[in-house]
């Protein structure tokens, strides 16, 4: 066929179609949130992608800075607001590098505990919405199932479905009851894996699913690295890179886990790299609680954790230690920090900057979305255009921290 | 750093022996190492940045540029940040290299080496304004269309400049200049014991005020002899003469004492008792 008619722009009749431009979003449900695609088109061919972000810019890098340090970190939970914890555990990681202040081992379990259940969490929506986007509605509506039952267990432990506020410098803010470890447990055993894996049976396999995604926005390792991808999108490429294994914080040197890799980069593989990531998470979050100690939750050190309420009906340094962290706050030693832990989107950190005060001169962040949707433009190139929800929704793009 | 850790953020590879190792690949282009609080900051000449990058991404095996951040010193000449966060996967290495920049003096781009710098720098230039050498796409990124200004600038206020709000008269999105209904409060919860560095409002006299006389020992009083009171002290007491004291007598006589009153106070009969003569005053009129 092509070697006998060149090929030419389709035609019809004499005129000739040229490309065109169309907006995709800024309000668009594929698009995951506010984000506007100028879209070059041949036809239904992408020719050009342009995304435009910053649509849901609050500057909270700014107010960071006109807040002490403990004020800050609600932000955190604001910036992807589908995994809150795994935020501001880069945060008081940042903080507790500058402070070099010691957290007690009960606390690092509960963090790494809750950052695993809040990865579940994350991938629940992700998965969720990216099998919607092209196509599927059931799976969807059964593992948001599960994501209501992780977000029913924040709210156990620290009284907020989503913004928790939980994880402080130090450690964490309260201990969680024993009931609750129990239930998170049980669930892990039980109701995870028989509904998520009822769930995935309907489309791991799916044929539907698979033209979808396989062979979509396929990206080498050299262009992985290029581009400064991070979490499932860099591991989706074959490159076993997982900040919990290779730079490990908290006690995750001391969980026993596998990092899935993809094989062909595609679509297809960073969705099947989330599936995987669920199970590793859930046999973390067993392993935290069969291990976990008993003791104090946060640091003992006064002067940068708040003492307990009944501890200030008796002791009148604690009442002055109350006051003054609530009011003053924590100063934090000149110098500056780059703390990333793996979020479940990626590699989220957090660059601080102290001069010695109580507020943070900078905080920059650094999100995983940034970095990923750049290479839209690269991913898309020559894919049709149903193919870009399906790019988008397995980058799991999050806008309120692209746009911060 | 010698310094225990305790903290339990991400470990990685170790600093030792990289300052030498820079300092022979990069030569002339580096200005300086920095190895605090177990990060490792590269200071680089801003004209050299790209060579210095280059090396360090081919040579020292730093793959991924993970972030530029801006920061604005706005004490400084140049008074700019720019930080670039570099990441060595397999050598499982962060490093952080630091140029310093002003409003006018660009900062060559990165976009040769990386391709995912475009969007960092364009992010750099759009808060901070700081100027990318050879970034074809400096387009503003976070901020609004059309909007004026580095926010992220130290001297750009918190509340910003114009406010947006969807006016039902003209049925459109209209910019306005912002109006606080309050003033924006910046609480200052610096103890004045420490840090703070100004002057407190209604204590201006105490800025003036020469600082204390250093002592090698403290003086206690742990002792009655320590006090200085007692008999010796006593004794001399009349010694020193405070400047607005009165003049002594240097004879020793006597000070006069109290005047006899001038006064002479006509005598008057005793008051009788009930108070009668205060009956009338308080009397209302009616039943007087």
């Amino acid at each position: 066929m092509s070697g006998l008619v060149q090929e030419r722009s389709p035609t019809t009749g004499d005129e000739v179609i040229e490309n065109y431009t169309i907006n995709f979003g800024p309000q668009h449900p594929a698009a995951h949130g506010v984000l506007r695609m100028v879209m070059e088109l041949d036809g239904e061919i992408i020719e050009r992608v342009d995304p435009h972000v910053g649509l849901l810019h609050r500057g909270t890098e700014k107010l960071i800075e006109h807040k002490t340090y403990l004020q800050a970190l609600p932000y955190f939970d604001r910036l992807d607001y589908c995994s809150p914890l795994a935020q501001e555990h880069s945060y008081v990681l940042a903080i507790e590098k500058l402070l070099n202040v010691e957290v007690p081992l009960r606390g690092q379990y509960l963090r790494v505990l809750f950052a695993e259940l809040t990865r579940i969490c994350n991938h629940m929506l992700n998965i969720g919405s990216h099998v919607m986007d092209v196509g599927a509605m059931t799976p969807n509506l059964w593992v948001f199932e599960l994501r209501e039952d992780c977000l029913n267990f924040f709210e156990r432990a620290s009284g907020a479905r989503m913004h928790s506020a939980w994880f402080r410098p130090g450690g964490v803010h309260q201990d969680v009851p024993l009931k609750l470890l129990a239930d998170i447990g049980e669930w892990c055993e039980t109701r995870l894996p028989r509904l998520f894996g009822d769930a995935m049976s309907l489309v791991v396999d799916n044929r539907i699913f698979k033209q979808r995604n396989v062979d979509i926005a396929v990206v080498s390792k050299a262009d992985a690295l290029a581009w400064g991808f991070s979490g499932p999108m860099i591991r989706a490429a074959g490159i076993p890179w997982d900040l919990r294994k290779s730079q490990p914080y908290d006690v995750y040197d001391r969980m026993d886990f596998e990092i899935p890799v993809g094989t062909n980069s595609d679509c297809y593989d960073r969705f099947m790299v989330r599936v995987k990531e669920v199970y590793e998470s859930a046999k973390i979050i067993r392993q935290c609680i069969a291990e976990m100690p008993e003791g104090p939750v946060a640091s003992t050190d006064r002067k940068v954790v708040p003492p307990k309420r009944a501890e200030m009906k008796s002791s009148m340094e604690a009442l002055i230690h109350h006051f003054k962290l609530y009011t003053e706050g924590f100063h934090v030693p000149a110098g500056e920090v780059y703390v990333a832990t793996e979020s479940p989107k990626g590699e989220f950190g957090v660059y601080l900057v102290s001069d010695g005060s109580n507020k943070p001169y900078r905080c920059k962040i650094r999100p995983t979305a940034f970095s990923h949707l750049q290479a839209m433009d690269f991913m898309a190139k020559g894919h049709m255009l149903p193919d870009v929800t399906a790019i988008i929704g397995a980058i799991d793009v999050v806008f309120g921290e692209c746009d911060r | 750093m010698a310094e225990v850790v305790l903290h339990p953020a991400p470990r990685f590879g170790s600093h030792e022996g990289l300052a030498g190792v820079f300092e022979r690949a990069l030569g002339a282009r580096l200005l300086g190492t920095t190895e605090a609080h177990g990060e490792f900051i590269l200071n680089v000449a801003r004209d050299s940045l790209v060579e210095a990058l280059h090396l360090l991404r081919d040579e020292h095996e730093y793959q991924q540029l993970m972030d530029i951040a801006g920061a604005d010193y706005p004490s400084r000449a140049e008074r700019f940040d720019v930080v670039y966060i570099l990441l060595s996967v397999t050598r499982n290495h962060r490093i952080m290299v630091r140029v310093t920049a002003a409003a006018d003096t660009p900062v060559p781009t990165a976009t040769v080496l990386w391709p995912n710098a475009g969007w960092l720098e364009r992010e750099v230039f759009d808060l901070y304004g700081v100027v990318f050498a050879g970034n074809a796409d400096l387009r503003r990124i976070l901020t609004d269309y059309g909007f004026e200004g580095h926010p992220f600038r130290k001297d750009f206020p918190l509340t910003g400049y114009t406010e947006v709000r969807y006016s039902n008269e003209d049925k459109r999105v209209v910019y306005q200049p912002v109006q606080l209904a309050q003033d924006f409060r910046q609480f200052d919860f610096l103890s004045p014991w420490e840090g703070a560095d100004y002057v407190l409002p209604g204590d201006e006299k105490a800025a003036e005020t020469p600082p204390a006389p250093t002592v090698d020992k403290p003086k206690t009083t742990e002792t009655p002899a320590q006090t200085g009171a007692g008999a010796k002290a006593d004794d001399k007491a009349d010694d020193k003469v405070s400047d607005g004291a009165p003049a002594k007598d240097e004879a020793g006589v006597k000070a006069p004492d109290a005047p006899e009153p001038t006064e002479n106070r006509p005598d008057r009969a005793a008051r009788e008792g009930g108070a009668r003569d205060t009956g009338p005053a308080t009397k209302p009129e009616n039943e007087a």
